[in-house]
């Protein structure tokens, strides 16, 4: 790139040659109005806003469209690009509602701030304006499409960034209109960004609609607790509640992006679900008390269990889970208050079921790449993950690298999931099928680079190659490849072997690694929210029905009989303990049959707190609202309850007195195991690889939908009425229905020795053959367990 | 297939064949008469591509589809030597209101734009061209697509060409009816299955044109022209024969195409320079006896001209634009005194609003703005205020929107109003609903261009 020199408005410019003007004069603070253009998008130059004078052009010119040249001489505020500018803006106004006195879009709009400047106060436009009806595309985006300018950003954004066409610009002329086409919604779990692209109130936020003026707004800044990047958030109140969340531009983490998980998550906050006042359960009826009575009661109700064990067994019978949305300090009180009274069972991991290579762990689930380098990879292998869903800023960087830099992404999924970007290769691979795609990817690699496959990866591995470019893509990209463990990989049954046969992969072609884990699960490994080596990890404490014998637990933030894999396990287990204290911001049914003590939480907007992402990147929240009602920071209650059991070391004031506590120092991002181990037989004993498949049995697949995943979202209203957010459905593959005899909308039983759910069949060619989906998070299916095995019958 | 010649009035035999010849579509009868000898000399002796640009230069060749760029500079800029697909496309759009010259091209004489676009495949290495015809070219199209059956049997289209190891293919493409799909831009979108929308440039197409490859796009006129140039009247590469036949800055002969208020309207196939009056004359003069009250010399959006400047001007490029218009694509819109002239604006602006794509903000708002305010005052219930406002809203589209349908729109209202103002006044002037049933006689007669211009 040669450097050039420019004059603006007299001053002299350097610049690279053949960039757009706008770029030079934003970077020079040089103001220029402008609608179409934004630095993330291509250039449309169809507003024609931007138009500058340039000596010895012809006739205005867009800055947005006009490369530099050496020597260009420009003037942004001259007579004749004011009069081109004024003149944009009278075309643009005259079939402009100027409704703004009841738009949502006032006070921070682009089209009202620049008319201040370039519009005149009196129109000539003696016409009838142009008025459009406003489709319903759905319960995030509200519509007014009258107040459309047509600059198209929020098409740009689908078909560029999103990755997903759902908006364009049917018609012509006067009569061309931004629509969905055939009456569709809009549901790409980005799409909320197309409204703080819209430059005028066209794209409004729906729940957000005349909730507030956005000058009577106070921003505080956040972090999302939704992800594993630690999306910066403004969370803007008004009169102490929340009314809207928008992102902060961070080029590291989200750029100028928010996942609708994000952006609408607070709907939670303020929902009618909220648990307000400590209650307590006398006999059979709950009833709502004052914090010394809940707390008085609580203590009174685990010292019991206590009291019961003798000598080493003290505390043995105590176990405590939280949400891995909660914050730093929130697991590192649990874990501390549940090991001060001599228990090692704590836990975040509920989503989990093999734990065997807890020894072996590294620190924390980490991505080994910096989350700015995910657009600049050569190749990347997804192992068990729909990142679209579970990481949907990641997602949006992977397809920027796919387009842009050619990145080769290849997946190892049970469902060839719907990627907004292209996949070189997508092996369909349920259950064992999984384990032995990935096992042969490595005895691809090896055979490459000549390297010796280790014996345990090599009898699992498939003699019939399969998909070939993986491998190579892998060895090519070197460390510039990437192995992502995906959500679905950590909830395999063999999840330590996934994660082994993927790091033999990495140390064999020099390829990063990367766990991503959900939410702040990396600040639960780091606050010792995990068990120690006599503890019971999550699956153990809730596993098998209640057999594993716990009497006690202390949740915090979590609903385990939807947040787990195994609900139907976790809830006997529950059901089945004398005492189980739920520390939580919201109410549910079934909590109140299994809890004896409910203690309301502040959301997340309403605690401080640090989260920590899968970089290592450690970053504070603070509070942006008090907490509804009655509700405390959960580090408060768990510090209150330390005190209340008379433990030691609960003493602190401040979070940040609980923050110092906390070893923060070294926070090396890697996810390596310590010693490569591999478990090629499954814990619970059920051969997961059905290598001949009986006529009537299929493997289910099991994935939390994105907005299930967490109790938060799951009372979030808008999210919950998405596409993304279906009710619960047994998916089958086309050709495994027709050979069952079942057709798509049959009502089907889906049952294993654990039970059954009885849901609509939805037949799905993306799915993996002799497989049926059911999805967790749904009370409706938590009775099939964990079991792997599953028939479908049709219901008559 | 039976084609009706009656259409050309007057031909030259380079682009437009005469009416002596028999069955001119065919590749028998095109070739008698010279055809394929310059493709295949060209082919035989690999005559290098620099020649054959020079020869179009010398030739004062320039693009007949509107805009009047030299052809041989054109060509020029086309990265010959870079790697990978290179496109030649002939516009053979034909939507100017008033145009109906590459109709008759298409029809009568396909071989000549055959052999000019696959020697401009050569010249510029593009082995794939595309002919975009409009929608409404059925005909046209079955000739074409005739006309390719036989080159490519007789070995002037296809996979190595006549043994020279120089491929070209050819294939029609039908458009859809949109008049903003002539302009070249927007051609190429709706070539590759977008929306016609004009691109902005920079990048021109002979860097980034179809399918982001170098693409070289000329109209129809342009292409079959080539041919004949090339022969030089018996003497190869005699360009200096078709430029001698026009006058200075435009060589050769031109199509234009008269339509309007006269005895006999069609295609007119004329060396440039001649003057107006003798292309009227040719044409049988105004209709009716009546007088000539004014002209639009190159398709609706130029600027029109009053009988009293078109009677001095020479069909070429500069003296049309001394005279305030231009050549344009050659469509000469005949206008009798009877003329009403706001209500010919009306509808020359109901046109563009029509066609307008809707992309950039001033023509999207500004030509449904002008064609209302020009609706209005033609019914009677216009302002003076009215005339101002229009004329400042045409002011505000000229030259800021991305393609030049925003010019096309501003043009003619600028030019009726500054000839034909006094009759925009006199209806806004009129009593309501009054003045329609006049049927605008009142605005010819006080009309001073008038006053010297007799029809011929």
């Amino acid at each position: 790139m040669t450097t050039v020199t420019i004059e603006v408005d007299g001053k002299s410019l350097p610049a690279q040659a053949g960039e757009m003007l706008i770029c030079v004069t934003d970077r020079n603070d040089i103001y220029i109005p402008r609608f179409c253009y934004h630095e993330k998008l291509s250039i449309a130059a169809n507003c024609r806003m931007c138009l500058v004078e340039v000596e010895n052009a012809p006739k205005p010119m867009p800055a947005c469209a006009t490369p530099v040249m050496d020597g260009m001489k420009v003037f942004t505020r001259s007579k004749y690009a004011q009069t081109a500018q004024q003149g944009t803006m009278e075309f643009l106004l005259i079939n402009h509602p100027l409704d703004c006195p009841v738009c949502d879009q006032g006070g921070e709009c682009p089209l009202q701030d620049q008319a201040m400047d370039y519009g005149s106060d009196d129109s000539r436009f003696l016409e009838k304006k142009r008025s459009l009806p406003s489709h319903d595309i759905g319960p995030l985006i509200a519509t007014e499409m009258t107040r459309c300018i047509h600059c198209t950003r929020c098409v740009r954004f689908g078909e560029e960034v999103a990755g997903v066409v759902e908006l364009g610009a049917p018609g012509r002329g006067e009569h061309m209109q931004i629509g969905t086409f055939l009456n569709r919604s809009i549901d790409s779990e980005v799409s909320g960004n197309m409204i703080d692209l819209c430059p005028v109130g066209a794209l409004t936020s729906k729940p957000y609609r005349f909730a507030a003026r956005s000058w009577e707004l106070q921003n505080h800044p956040g972090i999302s607790p939704h992800d594993c990047l630690g999306t910066n958030i403004n969370i803007q109140t008004l009169r102490d509640q929340v009314e809207r969340v928008l992102p902060i531009d961070n080029p590291e983490i989200n750029q100028c992006w928010l996942a609708d998980r994000d952006r609408y998550s607070y709907e939670a906050v303020n929902s009618e679900q909220r648990l307000t006042q400590p209650m307590i359960k006398d006999g059979r009826k709950w009833r709502e008390v004052d914090w010394e009575t809940a707390i008085n009661h609580a203590t009174a109700g685990i010292t019991t269990v206590l009291n019961s064990g003798s000598g080493n067994d003290i505390g043995k019978g105590i176990g405590g889970l939280a949400a891995a949305s909660s914050t730093l300090e929130e697991f590192y009180l649990l874990q501390k208050l549940i090991r001060n009274m001599g228990s090692d069972n704590v836990d975040h991991r509920l989503q989990q079921c093999d734990f065997r290579d807890d020894n072996i762990a590294p620190r924390f689930p980490a991505s080994e790449i910096q989350i700015q380098h995910y657009n600049n990879l050569a190749a990347v292998l997804l192992v068990g993950s729909n990142i679209r869903k579970e990481q949907p800023l990641l997602a949006l960087r992977l397809r920027d690298g796919c387009n842009k830099k050619g990145t080769k992404i290849s997946a190892i999924n049970p469902v060839d999931f719907d990627f907004n970007f292209d996949t070189v290769e997508s092996d369909v691979a349920a259950g064992g099928q999984m384990v032995r795609s990935l096992a042969t990817q490595a005895a691809h690699v090896a055979q490459i680079k000549s390297a010796e496959l280790p014996f345990d990866i090599k009898k699992i591995a498939d003699s019939n190659p399969g998909f070939e470019q993986t491998a190579n893509n892998l060895v090519a990209a070197g460390e510039n490849g990437l192995i992502i463990i995906g959500a679905l990989a950590q909830q395999h049954t063999d999840a330590s072997l996934l994660k082994a046969i993927s790091q033999w992969i990495c140390d064999t072609t020099g390829c990063k690694l990367a766990v991503l884990g959900c939410a702040n699960s990396a600040a639960g490994w780091i606050a010792q929210c995990v068990p120690g080596d006599n503890g019971m990890n999550a699956g153990q404490m809730l596993g098998q029905n209640g057999s594993a014998g716990l009497r006690c637990f202390i949740l915090l933030g979590t609903e385990p009989e939807l947040d787990s894999i195994d609900g139907k396990s976790a809830l006997a287990t529950l059901n089945k303990a004398e005492f189980v204290v739920q520390i939580s911001a919201f109410k549910s049914a079934s909590v109140m049959k299994y809890a004896d003590v409910l203690l309301p939480m502040a959301a997340f907007t309403e605690s401080a707190g640090t989260y920590i992402n899968c970089e290592g990147r450690i970053q504070n929240a603070k509070v942006a609202v008090t907490p509804k009602g009655e509700a405390r920071p959960g580090w408060k209650i768990l510090r209150v309850m330390g005190n209340f059991l008379e433990l030691n070391g609960f003493e602190q004031i401040t979070i940040d007195d609980v923050t110092e506590e906390i070893n923060l120092t070294d926070i090396t991002p890697s996810c390596r195991l310590v010693e490569l181990q591999f478990h090629p037989t499954l814990s619970s004993g059920e051969k997961s690889t059905p290598d001949l498949m009986e006529s009537d049995s299929l493997i289910r697949v099991v994935d939390m939908p994105m907005y299930r995943a967490e109790v938060t979202l799951r009372h979030a209203r808008a999210l919950q009425q998405t596409a993304d957010n279906p009710p619960p459905a047994a998916g089958l593959n086309p050709a495994t229905a027709s050979r069952l005899q079942l057709n798509d909308g049959n009502r089907v039983k889906v049952q294993n020795q654990s039970g059954s759910a009885t849901l609509e069949l939805r037949t799905n060619d993306r799915l993996a053959e002799n497989c049926v989906y059911v999805p967790a998070g749904f009370m409706e299916t938590t009775d099939l367990g964990r079991h792997v095995r599953v028939t479908v019958k049709k219901i008559e | 297939m039976e084609i009706e010649f009656n259409t050309v009035r007057k031909a030259y035999n380079v682009c437009l064949p005469d009416s002596s010849r028999d069955q001119p579509w065919t590749l028998k009868s095109y070739q008698a008469n010279g055809g394929y000898q310059a493709l295949e000399k060209i082919l035989r002796e690999k005559t290098p591509a620099s020649e054959i640009i020079e020869a179009l230069k010398a030739s004062n060749l320039r693009g007949r589809g509107g805009a009047g760029f030299p052809v041989g500079v054109k060509w020029s800029f086309m990265p010959r030597d870079a790697d990978g697909q290179k496109y030649v496309i002939c516009n053979s759009d034909e939507g100017e209101p008033g145009t109906c010259k590459d109709r008759d091209i298409l029809r009568l004489n396909p071989h000549a734009l055959i052999e000019g676009m696959t020697i401009g495949g050569y010249v510029m290495g593009a082995t794939v061209g595309y002919n975009y015809m409009r929608g409404e070219f059925w005909q046209p199209y079955e000739v074409m697509e005739r006309a390719m059956k036989e080159a490519r049997q007789a070995g002037y289209l296809g996979h190595n060409l006549l043994d020279s190891g120089f491929d070209f293919n050819l294939y029609s493409h039908l458009g859809a009816g949109a008049y903003i799909c002539g302009e070249e831009t927007a051609l190429l979108n709706s070539l590759e299955g977008l929306k016609g929308e004009p691109r902005f440039k920079p990048p021109f197409p002979a860097t980034f044109g179809l399918y982001g490859k170098p693409t070289t796009i000329n109209n129809t006129e342009s292409f079959a022209s080539v041919p004949a140039i090339l022969r030089g009247n018996g003497k190869w590469m005699n360009s200096q024969w078709f430029k001698d036949l026009g006058v200075e800055n435009s060589g050769g002969v031109k199509v234009f195409s008269v339509t309007g208020h006269v005895k006999l309207p069609g295609n007119y196939e004329i060396k440039m320079g001649t003057p107006f009056s003798e292309l009227l004359k040719m044409a049988g003069g105004v209709w009716k006896g009546r007088k000539l009250k004014a002209v639009i010399p190159g398709g609706s959006s130029v600027p029109v001209m009053p009988a009293i400047n078109i009677m001095k001007a020479n069909m070429d490029y500069d003296s049309l634009q001394q005279n305030g218009s231009a050549v344009g694509a050659g469509s000469v819109i005949i206008m009798d005194e009877t003329t009403d002239m706001v209500k010919v604006l009306e509808r020359i602006s109901c046109f563009y609003f029509e066609e307008s794509c809707g992309q950039c903000t001033p023509c999207r708002e500004g030509t449904g703005w002008l064609y209302r305010i020009i609706r209005r005052i033609n019914n009677g219930h216009g302002t003076m205020a009215d005339l101002d406002t229009l004329l400042d809203v045409a002011n505000r589209i000229e030259g800021r929107t991305i393609c030049a349908l925003g010019d096309a729109a501003a043009w003619p209202v600028q030019s009726f109003l500054k000839h034909f103002g006094h009759e925009f006044e006199a209806k806004v002037m009129a009593m309501d609903g009054l003045y329609a049933a006049s049927a605008g006689r009142a605005g010819a007669a006080a009309n001073p261009a008038n006053a010297t211009a007799d029809s011929a």
